[in-house]
């Protein structure tokens, strides 16, 4: 293959299953050698959906998928020798022990590491022996990435590689992946964790309703997001004694009883000027929390935006698990509204 | 065990490939002593408690001796529990478990999936045929085939078709429970009217040419037509065809209808 062509290319990609429910809906993206790209997505968005195809595992409806040169699908032998899978959710037999698991995939891997080699890799060197039912959920998937790293490949398809790991495991698993890309390995991974991206990805497309509704760097992504400045009113100040919001820089803003919040997209410009009518006017901006823009805040606002009103259940979800982080988080803004107010 | 398996660099080989597979397949059989029961004693155990039926048939006319009536359907009954009735409950366990679906993302073909998970109860099934026919040989005064051509037809054509069908069979079920119960009809329609319990010979004409076109009837035919060689070359085709039709049928449904994953 030509150095220079890309090792992952999807043009127009589409996906329909037997229902006649359409997945995937036209999706375009490449991904270089040894880069890093995530599709995120709330769950339904099409990301396995995706990834199946890339995987060779189902025709596309329309569209192509290429993957280091070749159709995955008509030219599955050719592309599998050179590509390793995780799939969403394991597939081992659950009266198997460990490395009768891995020695068995072995046997069905060109250039496969020896068994010892591929457990110690994801840490479970100690649990050769046991059944695969025995294992823990955190445990199975570094299994299932143990067979997926067996044959040294140079296109790995991680799908949710983290979830049911513990912090600690999936640092673990962050760090390996990190190496492996270092090495020249181009890598695909979905996932609904936020921070596994902005952590890991070198570029991003987030899924929407089987369309990409916003792709980048994060940091392209979350650039085109608004930051935001949160804040009470001081008593017996109205939203109108404040200076023009205009002059501020602010794009946007919203009220919830007494609490302000204002969107920008030149924060220091906006922040400064606001915290030096406050000093000028001797009040307390109280609860002031000022936030640049995040991977977080871009994903809520593109699945609030494309859901509409109506928030389908996976939308929901997909909010509980940001409100969570964001609920986690409010300590450490705390801290950082401090930093920019002082 | 550890032909055809590579276990470190190069170049995987079909072969090598489905005996990897396998490996791991015979080590689950192992592990799983219900089915391993089932595969194991009941073809040998079930035509032994036969002979005293078999005893007071008449079989005069019909050129048929206990022996020649026993042994078929042994054959056939191994052909039913350990090939059959065993890898139905294999492929939908595999399929249950998303093995199928993992195993598709790996180097192996669908046919090597299929075969490979078929090849240690084949094996069984081939090692009982094996067995069954010295003990019956030995015990029923049954003597040498006078056409063992036909014999080994047979039996090759029955470890083909069986692993084909169940692997058919398996596709229409959600689970594994299920997949014993979707078993369960061909099983039984092929134990008493293919030649296994009743010989076709005693059975009235009409009923006995529509029972010519079950799946398992060409096996237990062209085995029996082995051990006594009164098979006439046309009857002997006749069989052959019905077998390869049913084969081909059953690759045409699995090809076409074959899960490898789950409904959801």
């Amino acid at each position: 293959m030509n150095q220079h062509e890309h090792v992952i290319e999807v043009t127009d990609l589409r996906r329909v299953y037997g229902g006649g429910f359409e997945a995937v809906r036209g999706i375009t993206f490449s991904v270089d050698r040894g880069e890093l790209f995530a599709l995120l997505g709330t769950n339904g968005a099409g990301k396995t959906s995706t990834v199946e195809l890339l995987e060779g595992l189902a025709p596309p409806a329309g569209g192509s998928a290429r993957v280091l040169g070749h159709d995955p699908y008509e030219e599955r032998s050719k592309v599998r020798p050179r590509i390793g899978v995780m799939l969403q959710e394991g597939g081992f037999p659950s009266e198997l022990t460990v490395s009768e698991t891995v020695r068995m995939w072995a046997g069905c891997t060109s250039g496969a590491r020896p068994t010892g080699e591929a457990l110690e890799l994801v840490g479970l060197g100690r649990r050769s022996g046991v059944r695969v039912k025995q294992l823990s959920g955190g445990e199975k998937r570094r299994l299932d990435l143990a067979l997926a790293l067996l044959g040294r490949p140079d296109v790995l398809f991680l799908d949710e590689p983290t979830t049911g790991l513990d912090a600690e495991g999936r640092q673990e698993t962050w760090e390996l992946v990190r190496e492996l890309r270092d090495g020249g390995t181009t890598v695909l991974l979905t996932t609904h964790y936020l921070a596994e991206a902005e952590e890991l990805a070198d570029r991003l497309a987030i899924l929407h309703e089987g369309r990409i509704a916003a792709s980048g760097t994060p940091a392209e992504v979350t650039a085109s997001q608004p930051s935001r400045i949160t804040f009470e009113l001081p008593d017996n100040y109205f939203l109108g004694d404040l200076p023009p919001l205009a002059e501020l820089g602010v794009t946007d803003h919203d009220t919830d009883g007494r609490t302000v919040r204002l969107r920008t997209h030149e924060l220091q410009r906006t922040a400064t000027r606001l915290l030096l009518w406050a000093e000028r006017a001797r009040v307390e901006l109280r609860g002031l929390d000022v936030r640049s823009a995040s991977l977080e805040e871009a994903f809520l606002r593109i699945a609030r935006e494309a859901a509409g009103t109506s928030a389908s259940s996976s939308g929901a979800e997909m909010a509980t698990d940001a409100q969570g982080s964001r609920d986690g988080t409010k300590a450490g803004n705390a801290k950082a509204g401090k930093g920019t107010a002082a | 065990m550890r032909t055809g398996a590579p276990a470190s660099a190069g170049t995987t080989t079909p072969a090598g490939r489905m005996a990897a597979l396998a490996r791991a397949e015979l080590t689950l059989l192992s592990r799983t002593k219900a089915t391993l029961f089932a595969a194991l004693f009941v073809p040998l155990v079930l035509p032994f408690t036969l002979r005293s039926a078999v005893d007071e048939m008449d079989l005069d006319g019909t050129g048929l001796s206990v022996g020649s009536v026993l042994l078929p359907s042994a054959i056939g009954f191994s052909l039913l529990f350990a090939v059959y009735s065993s890898l139905v409950t294999v492929y939908a366990a595999r399929r249950e478990e998303l093995v199928l679906k993992r195993l598709r993302t790996g180097e192996l073909r669908d046919s090597e999936i299929l075969a490979g998970a078929a090849l240690p109860s084949v094996a069984i099934g081939l090692v009982q045929c094996v067995v069954l026919s010295a003990a019956c040989a030995a015990l029923l005064d049954l003597g040498v085939p006078q056409a063992p051509h036909l014999a080994l037809v047979g039996l090759l054509l029955g470890l083909v078709m069986w692993p084909a069908l169940a692997a058919v069979v398996s596709s229409f079920s959600r689970s594994v429970e299920g997949a014993q119960v979707a078993a369960m009809p061909l099983l039984l329609i092929s134990m008493l009217a293919s030649g296994t319990l009743v010989p076709l010979e005693i059975l009235p004409d009409r009923l006995a040419s529509l029972c010519e076109l079950l799946p398992l009837t060409p096996v237990v035919t062209l085995i029996r037509g082995g051990w006594t060689g009164d098979l006439s070359a046309y009857d002997a085709l006749g069989a052959v065809a019905t077998a390869v039709a049913w084969i081909v049928l059953a690759v045409f449904a699995v090809r076409r209808w074959f899960r490898w994953e789950p409904r959801r």
